[in-house]
């Protein structure tokens, strides 16, 4: 496996401010990482800042072999970026929009239309060729732009959570997309705020918090090592009553946010079993999953 | 390590597929443009040069009408590249962040700067090509010499597009273009000659129309118009040429601050 993505002792600072404080990551070809966090904890500077787009205030940056920013140029070269925030060209049809991305790469345009095909395949977009940007819909625009990201065959590409404000049909289409593109050996970057979309696509993640690295590795074993196998939600009024009086002794750790109390648990059944006698509480036994991670680690008040 | 704000611009021609994109947006917008472009001068030679020129029999050793016309030449120039610049370049950089989508790929902001004042510019050169037109087809100027507002227009448009960018880079929304337009170009309009010789200024006035980029202009069209020579040609392009990099030097810079926050 070689190394694509190398980020070391990174630092950024803005008005006095530390957004990126010290971390390092290093990405293997053909990965799927993710970088997860709350709001404000540096994901979307940690992007702009490995594309060459801001500088640094200390640390060292390379994509694909180049040094960051100083070749950024270069690098560039072999990204795709799909964006936080749609900036197709309003003015233009799917087609033009891919034709005129493709220039800013240097592409000739029989090089950019003899592509144009498995873009637009790709993106569902084929029958929808002439169509304005203002009669596509939400999941349309974000296909587009995921082809477009793609029209200078890019061995990294950069998203920044790609699907954000979609609706489910349109995810699991994205999601399908991407799976696609890492079987292809792709490698992708990806920030997102759904635990279950990090958890489904991505080979590795890292979780940020104020600019800090707070833990990184598979999905499965952050969940291991942070939560345990299984969760059990009880919730209803009584739940932080009851939690403060039994939970200790059923669950290996417990924790009581609003009116559920979370217990985490290697074996549920004796604590399943203590509910179903009691009968008053109502409760949900589910796998531990990413999200029980990110909360534990970045706790549960609102970042805003 | 970090990228320093006020490094020269480093210049590359992948500012081309840039120019191409605003020349295919403008493809589209084609028929209304170039209408604009002829009525707007068309409607100030016919309404103030009839109207005005009919008490005015004579002004600067010509016609009113043809006073007029070579001033019409420069303010129109103007206006449109101040226009390109300012709100189109607004709407690129922060309304649809063009800017952002292209600054992705290997393109920099040191491009995608040029390209906006390259394309500012590409539009005077149409706005001064209409007015020329109007000019000839009212039969006021038959001189081979008035085809040299052709360079001058483009040159006038570099000029407006690169002052014009230090206020998008400055704006935080369109509101702030007003500012420019009333303290700025309005005033330019006045004080550099374009309706009424700048000798019939006040002496304060006319030292501060000397250091205004579109009197110098002016002074260039208006011989041209009338099949003179200019005098002190240099000199006049050199200012228009200053005014144009020390723009495109400052609005860089202060891109670069912008876009890096």
């Amino acid at each position: 496996m070689s190394g694509v993505i190398s980020v070391k002792n990174l630092h950024k600072s803005y008005a006095g401010q530390n957004v990126i404080n010290g971390i390092d990551i290093a990405i293997n070809k053909g990965e799927c990482y993710g970088l997860l966090g709350p709001n404000g904890a540096g994901k979307t500077t940690t992007l702009r800042l490995m594309l060459g787009l801001i500088g640094p205030d200390s640390g060292e940056l390379s994509l694909l072999g180049h040094a960051v920013p100083g070749h950024a140029r270069e690098a560039r070269l072999r990204v795709g970026v799909v964006p936080q925030i749609d900036n197709l060209d309003p003015d233009f049809s799917v087609a033009e929009n891919l034709l005129v991305y493709g220039r800013y790469f240097g592409m000739a345009d029989s090089e950019i239309e003899a592509r144009m095909p498995a873009l637009l395949e790709f993106a569902n977009l084929a029958h929808r060729r002439d169509a304005k940007i203002p009669t596509l819909s939400g999941g349309m625009k974000r296909r587009l732009t995921l082809a477009r990201a793609l029209v200078n065959d890019p061995d990294i590409i950069f998203l920044d959570e790609p699907t954000t404000g979609l609706d489910p049909q349109a995810r699991h289409l994205i999601w399908q997309r991407l799976r696609e593109l890492t079987a292809q050996g792709k490698t992708l970057l990806l920030t997102t705020h759904f635990m279950d979309e990090a958890e489904r696509l991505c080979h590795r993640l890292a979780i940020l918090d104020h600019g800090r690295m707070i833990a990184q590795d598979t999905p499965r074993a952050l969940i291991a090592q942070h939560i345990g196998a299984q969760v059990v939600e009880v919730f209803g009024e009584g739940a932080a009553e009851w939690a403060q009086q039994h939970a200790g002794h059923y669950a290996q750790r417990h924790e009581v946010s609003g009116e559920t109390a979370f217990c985490y648990v290697d074996d549920a059944q004796p604590l399943l079993a203590h509910l179903h006698e009691n009968g008053e509480l109502r409760y949900l036994h589910r796998p531990a999953n990413l999200e029980d991670v990110f909360l534990k680690l970045t706790g549960r008040e609102m970042r805003e | 390590m970090s990228m320093n704000h006020f490094s020269l611009p480093r210049l590359s021609v992948r500012f081309v597929p840039i120019w191409r994109r605003h020349f295919l947006v403008w493809k589209k917008v084609a028929a209304t443009s170039v209408i604009g472009h002829i009525a707007d001068p068309m409607i100030y030679l016919l309404g103030l040069g009839y109207g005005l020129g009919s008490f005015l029999p004579e002004m600067g050793g010509t016609s009113y009408m043809m006073f007029l016309a070579a001033g019409t030449v420069c303010y129109s120039t103007m206006n449109s590249a101040s226009f390109e610049a300012l709100y189109s370049g607004f709407s690129r950089m922060h309304e649809q962040r063009t800017w952002d989508a292209i600054l992705n790929t290997p393109v920099t902001l040191d491009d995608v700067v040029l390209a906006e004042i390259l394309w500012a510019a590409s539009k005077s050169l149409m706005a001064g090509v209409a007015v020329l037109l109007v000019v000839w087809l009212m039969g006021m100027s038959h001189t081979l010499l008035s085809l040299w507002s052709i360079p001058l227009a483009l040159l006038v448009g570099l000029c407006f597009a690169s002052i014009g960018l230090i206020m998008t880079a400055l704006a935080p929304s369109y509101d702030f273009f007003m500012y420019y337009f009333t303290l700025v170009i309005t005033p330019m309009m006045l004080l550099c000659g374009v309706f009424f010789p700048v000798t019939q200024l006040p002496p304060l006035l006319q030292e501060v129309s000397a250091i205004l980029p579109l009197s110098h202009a002016v002074d260039i069209a208006r011989p041209l118009l009338n099949g003179q020579l200019p005098a002190h040609v240099m000199t006049h392009v050199a200012v228009l040429l200053l005014y144009t990099v020390f723009g495109f030097y400052v609005s860089l810079v202060l891109f670069r601050r912008r876009l890096s926050r």
